[in-house]
């Protein structure tokens, strides 16, 4: 299988705070990952460190076989390779929803502007935000706003793309645009690893599902085991206290 | 000239004797000001964007230790700015220049340079300020997509920040319409220093600053109706139009109070 990321023996500690202890695990081209886990678990810590929002303490990140940690690899080159989805969204203000989608491919990858607006406007027309390509982010819902911000990320056609709990900050009704548009974006064969409480999302699209707690990822398997006949007493746990609310 | 010290025929009288004067001074006034709010707000962008560069992990240690002087000298400028009175720093550095640089300013350049450097202290840290104010999400959205920490700044954060800091610097700019009075003492020729020759003439004090007062106000006043109505320009419109929405090309969506 084509690895695209694989990580090894990861640690990164906020002052004392050991927040991410011997994390390894690896992606492979197509899959989709969800990530569950308790709050303060460390799954935000986990992707950012993945895309270098945060400088790991210790620890391989190796893309494509080449540790990122230790290679020059200038990290903008690495990150655009990595798309991320945030839970705030975080549009750019100042830029309308078109521009949005087109601010990283002039200025990052160097297209000229023409083609830069035709592929942002693919990717809008994907997420069905076309219509939308004048307004400004204020102008528009969050459902919305989301739906952009994961069309940003496909503008950059990247490898993969990072989803750091991507509905958790929508009103209940606009939950399932996003969901629907990301089912989607995994049958088209997009590789994926998405931080969620959507229990339904994971059992219904991933491939695997990596349980995180206090910092390790204490199972990584197929949804069905996780969900069905998790092996561990903790996942046991939180999957009772998840589906009992 | 009035025979009698009645108040009103006085008035007419200076105005219409030394309106020229008055409008040197005002001309003379608003160039000084505007020009020095213009240089101040680069001096205060250029420094503010410096001041807020991010200390990477791979940052090397001599990079570091320069990137610490340079603060500590931009530091100390704005601060020694700040802390004195625009009066004296007009005094110091006229008469320095002359007695050290053996440089002779003339007083419009002295006095622009003066207003320039003083307002870009203080328009470091508003920059700074806005600059920080802008969401962290922004930042690490820019990242995410490859963007450096320059690219970062020139088209998503700077133009979120001064379009943020268009009030404080509106305000700077009235400022200095009043504060440019100062610069009487280096013998400036704005509008302060001739109400002051026009009034010695003719010892009318009351009725010469009168019309001074109202000429500083319209001035200010006219400023900030002008800066208010470019700020509502900046903020675009608050109606987006649906993009090739066939049956109503003109089709619009009124957004009321969403923000
Ligand atoms: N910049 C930081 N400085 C110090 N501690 C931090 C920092 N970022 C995160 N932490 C700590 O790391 C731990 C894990 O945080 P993280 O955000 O990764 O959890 P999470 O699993 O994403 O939780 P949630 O489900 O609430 O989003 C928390 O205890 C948090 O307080
Ligand atoms: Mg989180």
């Amino acid at each position: 299988m084509d690895k695209i990321i694989e990580v090894r023996h990861l640690r990164k500690t906020f002052g004392a705070n050991e927040v991410l202890r011997d994390i390894n695990f690896s992606g492979s081209k197509g899959e989709v990952v969800c990530i569950i886990g308790a709050s303060g678990s460390g799954k935000s810590t986990l992707l950012r460190c993945l895309n270098l929002l945060e400088y790991p303490t210790s620890g391989e990140i190796l893309y494509h076989g080449q540790n990122i940690l230790e290679h020059n690899m200038t990290n903008a080159v690495y990150r655009t390779k990595l798309g991320m989805v945030f839970q705030q969204f975080n549009l750019f203000n100042n830029l309308t929803v078109l521009d949005n989608c087109v601010v990283g491919q002039v200025k990052v990858l160097r297209k000229d502007v023409a083609s830069a607006k035709k592929t942002a406007m693919e990717y809008l027309e994907l997420v069905g935000m076309s219509q939308f390509i004048n307004a400004k982010p204020h102008q528009i819902s969050g459902g919305q706003k989301q739906r952009v911000a994961i069309a940003r990320a496909l503008a950059m056609e990247p490898e993969a793309l990072l989803f750091d709990e991507p509905t958790s900050a929508l009103d209940p009704e606009l939950v399932g645009e996003v969901l629907k548009v990301m089912k989607n974006l995994a049958q088209s064969g997009l590789t994926m690893l998405v931080v969620t409480h959507e229990m339904g999302f994971a059992r219904e699209v991933a491939n695997r599902v990596m349980f995180m707690d206090s910092g390790v990822i204490v199972e990584d398997d197929v949804p069905e085991v996780i969900f069905n006949n998790p092996g561990n007493e903790r996942t046991r746990a939180f999957l009772k206290r998840i589906l009992e609310k | 000239m009035p025979a009698d010290n009645s108040f009103l025929p006085w008035v007419i009288f200076i105005f219409e004797r030394y309106w020229p004067l008055f409008l040197r001074g005002a001309v003379n006034t608003l160039i000084i000001s505007l020009t020095g709010t213009i240089i101040g707000f680069f001096i205060g962008v250029v420094i503010g964007v410096i001041r807020t560069i991010p200390v990477e992990h791979n940052t090397g240690v001599l990079t570091k230790l320069g990137y610490k002087i340079l603060n500590f000298l931009l530091l100390c400028y704005i601060e020694v700015f700040r802390g004195t009175p625009m009066i004296v720093q007009a005094m110091v550095i006229f008469y320095g220049a002359a007695m050290i640089f053996n440089l002779h300013l003339s007083p419009l350049f002295a006095g622009i340079f003066i207003v320039s450097i003083n307002t870009g202290a203080y328009m470091s840290e508003i920059v700074r300020g806005g600059i920080l104010s802008v969401d962290k999400g922004q930042f690490e959205a820019a990242h995410s997509i490859g963007m450096t920490h320059s690219q970062t700044m020139a088209h998503i954060v700077l133009p979120q920040a001064i379009r943020n800091i268009l009030p404080a610097t509106s305000n700077e700019f009235v400022i200095n319409i009043k504060d440019t009075s100062v610069l009487n003492v280096i013998s400036v020729t704005e509008l302060f220093f001739m109400s002051k020759s026009a009034a010695g003439n003719n010892f009318r004090y009351f009725e010469v600053f009168l019309i001074t007062c109202i000429i500083y106000f319209v001035m200010t006043f006219t400023v900030t109706r002008i800066l208010r109505y470019f700020e509502v320009l900046l903020d675009g419109p608050s109606v987006y139009t649906i993009h090739g929405s066939q049956t109503v090309p003109e089709a619009e969506i009124r957004i009321v109070g969403r923000e």
